[in-house]
């Protein structure tokens, strides 16, 4: 087990190099640079801009002194926010959208995992189509519609919840956005905790258990309730790429300060040094999420053998 | 296509006696009231989405100056309302549904040919070359791959409608990539499979001739399932402001629009989002009932 985690730990430094070298290829292979935009910049400039930047040097170059810079947690500074490094500009913003992102999973959790078990153990009956009829509805709504629906009902319409802002994490400024990008997880967990319960549910250790005498209750929760976490469990490294995305049309929705606007902005201002910080960051996120759902499951389900 | 399990790939109808794979599904299909409602919403959606624009005799952008963000009125000259440049807002959504569904269809077509390909070729060979493939998809199956789509479609010409559809299909084969190795897998180690290597088919023709007619259930049943995906990603990309560009309408740009506006005009935002909620339904009913139906190993209830 000790050995799997070090193998996988050990592999997260060679996926990250390969995306860094796939994005700096992708990033300067696109047509236009950062100082385009600035029309009435006189070519010479533009040129001392670019050698004070080092991007007059041939991409190797530059490629090699970015992998150097990155070892050192050098992120290098923002070509647009010129008097900020992308290093400072991320941890402004990435409190924000961690709160944002923890939060909705935390509530997903909560939510999707008591309706899914109740729909499994009311099967075929009116809850639990109730229950899946909404979790239907939940996975098709993107966050792009739900937003704006909430804001108009809660936050226009009713005036009970603020329609956008942060106000340094002011939890009631929290309620709608979290809401929002909580509603499709909690649908797909609901729906994932449902089908695998009533896999378990019929499996012999279930009717050995029954057998035993023991009651309803403890059958359920001592015995059904755990195998059926699994699938929930390994869908957590997924969950976490599509918080990430997610956090991204929120943040905008809500005009929260995070830092999915840097991966946007960036891209199309061509501020390489912000685009590949974004993606260096989220790219470790996800990575490390997948790690620990991957190893929580392993150490939950002994089936799976880590040991060689 | 002699030597398939399932029979040779035919229309519902003219099947040799009542057992052709095809035959089967649909009357499995058939049984289920709703996924036959949702289909025929699609198609209904589709076809008012073709002809609507051009029956209603306004362009999808042309102004009318006298009617600058009007609400809905039936018996009136726009039915669903204007835009704040007063743009009719039926027809400009009726655009965006037929450029959503093309581009759904499209990005589809794209993400299947390259995950049916990967999936049959690393499953086919097995080996080295089937874990290399495979960890491949793990790895690009942990990032948040709408930042690749993001990042590719804002570099490369923002707006162009075929960097969007291929730019989505290239990110979404992942899925498709791993049920289709999964299924290769246990269909090369057939009897019928190992008959025609005996006989010397070559693995190009194998794949295409053994293979890929016993996938085509899979294949049929996970292409519905992408579109609505794909639909979904080139609206969230048209909401960011990086997909469909103005005055070209889409369903995620409405919306972006319509959301802007909605503390005075509500319906600039409830008419685009209503046609995209409906479309994405209808199909997820539709792919959840045909995986059912053609997918006999997961079994409908």
């Amino acid at each position: 087990m000790l050995a799997y985690a070090a193998r996988r730990l050990a592999a997260i430094p060679p996926t990250l190099f390969i995306i860094v070298t796939l994005a700096f290829v992708v990033v300067r292979v696109a047509p236009g640079g950062p100082f385009d935009a600035e029309q009435s910049l006189p070519p010479q400039v533009k040129a001392n801009l670019e050698r004070a930047y080092g991007l007059d040097q041939p991409l190797v170059v530059q490629y090699v002194r970015y992998l150097r810079a990155i070892v050192h947690g050098d992120f290098g500074p923002s070509l647009k926010y010129r008097d900020l490094s992308v290093g400072a500009l991320i941890a402004q913003g990435l409190p924000v959208s961690l709160t944002l992102g923890l939060a909705a999973l935390i509530v997903a959790l909560a939510v999707g995992v008591p309706l899914g078990t109740w729909a499994a153990l009311r099967r075929g009956r009116a809850v639990d189509h109730g229950i899946m009829g909404l979790a239907v509805l939940g996975v098709v709504l993107p966050s792009f519609v739900t937003g704006p629906l909430l804001v108009l009902v809660f936050g226009l319409g009713l005036r009970w919840l603020p329609v956008a802002g942060w106000q340094d994490g002011n939890p009631y400024y929290l309620v709608l956005p979290v809401i929002t990008l909580s509603l499709p997880l909690a649908a797909y967990i609901a729906r994932l905790i449902r089908s695998s319960l009533l896999e378990v549910l019929q499996s012999d250790f279930i009717r050995a258990a029954r057998a035993r005498g023991l009651g309803r209750r403890r059958v359920i929760w001592r015995h059904a309730l755990p195998p059926a976490l699994l699938p929930v469990v390994s869908y957590l490294g997924p969950a976490t790429a599509f918080v990430v995305t997610g956090s991204l049309v929120v943040e905008t929705i809500f005009g929260l300060p995070g830092t999915g606007r840097f991966l946007v902005e960036g891209a199309i201002n061509r501020d390489y040094t912000l685009v590949m910080g974004m993606v260096i960051v989220y790219g470790l996120i996800t990575l490390t999420c997948n790690l620990a759902a991957d190893l929580v499951y392993g150490w939950l389900d002994p089936r799976v053998g880590h040991a060689s | 296509m002699a030597g398939s399990i399932h029979g040779s790939v035919m229309p519902p109808e003219g099947g040799p006696g009542t057992g052709g794979f095809w035959r089967q599904a649909w009357r499995r299909l058939r049984r289920k009231r709703l996924a036959l409602f949702a289909g025929g919403v699609i198609v209904l959606i589709a076809l008012v989405a073709c002809a609507g624009p051009h029956l209603s005799g306004i362009r999808y952008d042309s102004l009318d100056w006298d009617a600058i963000a009007m609400p809905p009125q039936f018996p009136g000259a726009h039915w669903l309302g204007t835009d704040r440049l007063g743009r009719d807002l039926f027809v400009r959504t009726l655009y965006g549904v037929r450029i959503s569904l093309v581009i759904g269809l499209l990005a589809s077509a794209v993400s299947l040919i390259i995950g049916v390909v990967w999936g049959m070729v690393a499953g086919y060979s097995g080996g080295r070359t089937d874990e290399l493939m495979m960890r491949a998809v793990d790895v690009l199956y942990s990032l948040p791959y709408l930042f690749i789509v993001i990042i590719l479609t804002t570099l490369f010409e923002r707006g162009s409608l075929v960097v969007l559809f291929v730019a989505i299909g290239a990110v979404g084969w992942l899925t498709i990539a791993r049920i289709v190795r999964g299924q290769t897998l246990v269909l090369a180690r057939t009897e019928f499979v190992e008959a025609a290597r005996v006989i010397g088919v070559k693995p190009g023709a194998m794949l295409w001739h053994h293979i890929v007619p016993n996938l085509s259930g899979t294949i049929v049943a996970y292409a519905t399932l992408a579109i609505p995906q794909m639909i979904l990603f080139e609206s969230f990309l048209s909401f960011l402001g990086l997909g469909v560009q103005e005055p070209l309408p889409s369903l995620g740009n409405l919306i972006n629009d319509g959301a802007r506006e909605m503390q005075s005009a509500a319906w600039m935002l409830l008419v685009p989002a209503a046609f995209l909620v409906v479309l994405l339904l209808c199909f997820s009913i539709v792919g959840d009932a045909l995986r059912d139906a053609l997918d006999p190993r997961e079994g409908s209830s």
